[in-house]
């Protein structure tokens, strides 16, 4: 009897302790997702106010005076448009490029018993981990005459060795050895049972290697920045980076005030809409964007 | 006699071997062979181009005619006064993330385990994962329009509260921590996703008999979970420390401007002013190879020191 009181009281005690680590959990989570969420939360409200009111400091919690004049301000701007045009083209292009090419080399390299698998492996990891660097790649591209070209954002870059190695994975575990048998034995060659097999069988991964290029393609600052000269060919990144850089110009010009002031509101206001209207892909597709992201780091991860 | 013709025997059979797995394997090769030809061209390029490090390189005279100098461009580095500068940003910017970014992801993926309202889980998974997709320039634009001397949100804050404004892009002392700060808002959240699916490996019996053991919630962390996902962040710091020296190019330019240039120029940085703004090919060439290098001895050393203590590496 005793006993049973002493195992109860200990058990109350117990729970009660995992209650308290239970509140402590959910507080330190709900405060991390606010710490997140706040920024972006910001943005967007601020994008749908009155810029004077933002320039303030009165939009901290709640939009004020809302309006979607930044906006049409935005969609004015012939610049965007075409931003979004060329990324759009660099997108679907290069991901087709990138997704063709990993699936056709991770298969082979998915065979255990595929002669070429080690050396081929071994030709891959090391760019992963040496590379010749700008000014030689700067130099290759410029002797190829890709500079200030459309496919110089196409081509760099076409394989991440880290999707080859994911999508290799897939098809490790994916990709029976007896369905390949069983193919080959119905005279099946290779190339056949890569089209015709392999390829709708692996939905799950092109669907990852998609979204992954795809994300990397859009978000992409640099390539431009290093080989395109013409404003005309711009990405997106790189147009919304150079309306930042103005306003920023504009906000040192202390000429006139009345009309610095002017220049400043509508250059503010765009600021944050801007940031939005560049994210709007991303945004769209972000449930698939988090599944299949997610999906592919554990396919990864059973390798590391 | 006998020995040798055996040996060309066994030479003869293997390369007979080769030959017929290649046959075999014929149409694989040809798979491989289109990825294969952009890795050579666009990658093993490159590192053919990295030899202008040791010649002067001229577009003239090309690669081949460039006169070598041998080791003359590192010494210049070396001796340059940027050297310090840039190499104590690099290394300073990414000491300080490492130290400070590490721990987060895997506390966070630790709660995250324990948490039995999966409503609540999913919901906060989908918030924190967001920043992972919001491209450099957008995150940097966040940071210099939230900083803004005059109109930024934390200004505004700062002086409603009754502080002076402060102009944060301005101060050197405060760019690596602002790199570093807003380097772990936008990557905690997606840095557990790995953890989480270390965490989901664990067999359930081992909490069932914790539970029996009458073990609480923090036991349970401390003894099983922390444990069992060990391997996976010695791996991990592996690899990071393998980019021990790649602090993001992009934010850094991003991020820049010439007042705080004393602690934002970093060795990336530096490589594509002096090689594409000043035209100094092999010179940005040596240091680039420099930074290479100290990036391929860092992986090497830990992923050494790693396999003695713990069993765990990445070969």
């Amino acid at each position: 009897m005793a006993k049973a009181k002493v195992e109860e009281g200990k058990k109350i005690k117990k729970s009660h302790e995992d209650k308290i680590f239970d509140t402590v959990t959910y507080i330190l989570l709900g405060f991390f997702m606010l710490i997140v969420l706040y920024p972006l939360y910001f943005i967007v409200i601020a994008s749908f106010s009155d810029p004077y009111a933002v320039l303030t400091g009165k939009t901290a919690l709640l939009p004020k005076g809302l309006n979607v004049k930044s906006y049409v301000r935005i969609f004015q701007e012939d610049t965007i448009w075409r931003g979004y045009l060329n990324s759009i083209l660099y997108t679907t292009t290069g991901t087709l490029l990138n997704v063709t090419l990993t699936m056709m080399i991770a298969y082979p390299l998915s065979r255990k018993y595929f002669s070429g698998r080690k050396t081929i492996m071994t030709i891959l990891l090391i760019t992963m981990y040496f590379s010749g660097g700008l000014i030689p790649t700067y130099i290759l591209v410029n002797k190829l005459n890709l500079r200030d070209t459309f496919w110089v954002m196409i081509v760099l870059g076409a394989i991440s060795v880290y999707n080859v190695i994911v999508a290799r994975t897939f098809l490790e575990s994916n990709i029976s050895s007896e369905l390949e048998e069983a193919a080959q034995i119905d005279g099946c060659s290779q190339f056949r049972f890569f089209g015709y097999m392999v390829v709708p069988l692996s939905k799950a991964i092109i669907a990852v290697l998609v979204l992954y290029y795809a994300v990397g393609h859009w978000n992409d600052y640099m390539r431009g920045l290093i080989y395109l000269d013409k404003p005309e060919k711009y990405p997106l990144q790189m147009v919304i980076r150079s309306i930042l850089i103005q306003t920023q110009m504009i906000e040192k010009d202390t000429i006139d005030i009345e009309e610095l002031n002017a220049q400043m509101k509508l250059a503010e206001a765009m600021k944050y809409g801007v940031m939005i209207v560049s994210s709007v892909p991303v945004l769209l597709l972000y449930p698939f964007i988090q599944k299949y992201f997610i999906k592919g780091v554990m396919i990864g991860s059973v390798k590391g | 006699m006998k020995g040798k013709n055996e040996v060309s025997l066994a030479r003869n059979s293997r390369s007979k071997r080769f030959k017929k797995t290649f046959q075999r394997d014929i149409q694989l090769y040809l798979l491989c062979v289109p990825a294969l030809i952009f890795v050579f061209i666009f990658n093993y390029g490159p590192m053919y181009g990295v030899q202008i490090a040791f010649r002067d390189f001229s577009a003239g005279k090309g690669i081949w005619g460039s006169p070598w100098v041998g080791l003359a461009h590192f010494r210049r580095f070396f001796n340059s006064p940027q050297f310090k500068t840039v190499l104590k940003n690099t290394l300073g910017i990414s000491f300080y993330s490492l130290l400070a970014g590490f721990p987060f992801p895997i506390i966070i993926a630790l709660l995250l385990n324990q948490t039995q309202n999966m409503r609540f889980k999913k919901t906060v998974q989908t918030v924190i994962y967001a920043p992972h997709f919001i491209s450099v320039v957008v995150l940097c634009s966040m940071i210099t329009l939230f900083l803004s001397p005059n109109t930024g949100i934390v200004n505004n804050m700062l002086a409603k509260l009754g502080f002076e404004k402060v102009f944060f892009m301005a101060k050197p002392e405060l760019f690596y921590d602002i790199f570093v700060w807003s380097g772990i808002w936008q990557n905690t959240g997606w840095n557990t996703v790995i953890y989480i699916a270390a965490l989901s490996a664990i067999n359930p019996e081992l909490y069932e008999a914790a539970k029996i053991d009458g073990a609480t919630r923090f036991q349970t962390i401390i003894n099983i979970d922390l444990p069992s996902i060990l391997p996976t962040i010695v791996i991990l710091f592996i690899m990071r420390t393998g980019r021990f020296m790649d602090v993001g190019f992009q934010k850094a330019f991003l991020l820049q401007n010439p007042l705080n240039i004393t602690a934002s120029e970093i060795i990336s940085t530096y490589v594509y002013k002096v090689g594409l703004i000043d035209a100094q090919f092999s010179y940005s060439t040596a240091i680039g190879l420099f930074n290479t290098v100290v990036n391929i001895i860092l992986i090497l050393t830990v992923n050494g020191i790693s396999r003695r203590l713990s069993e765990t590496s990445l070969w």
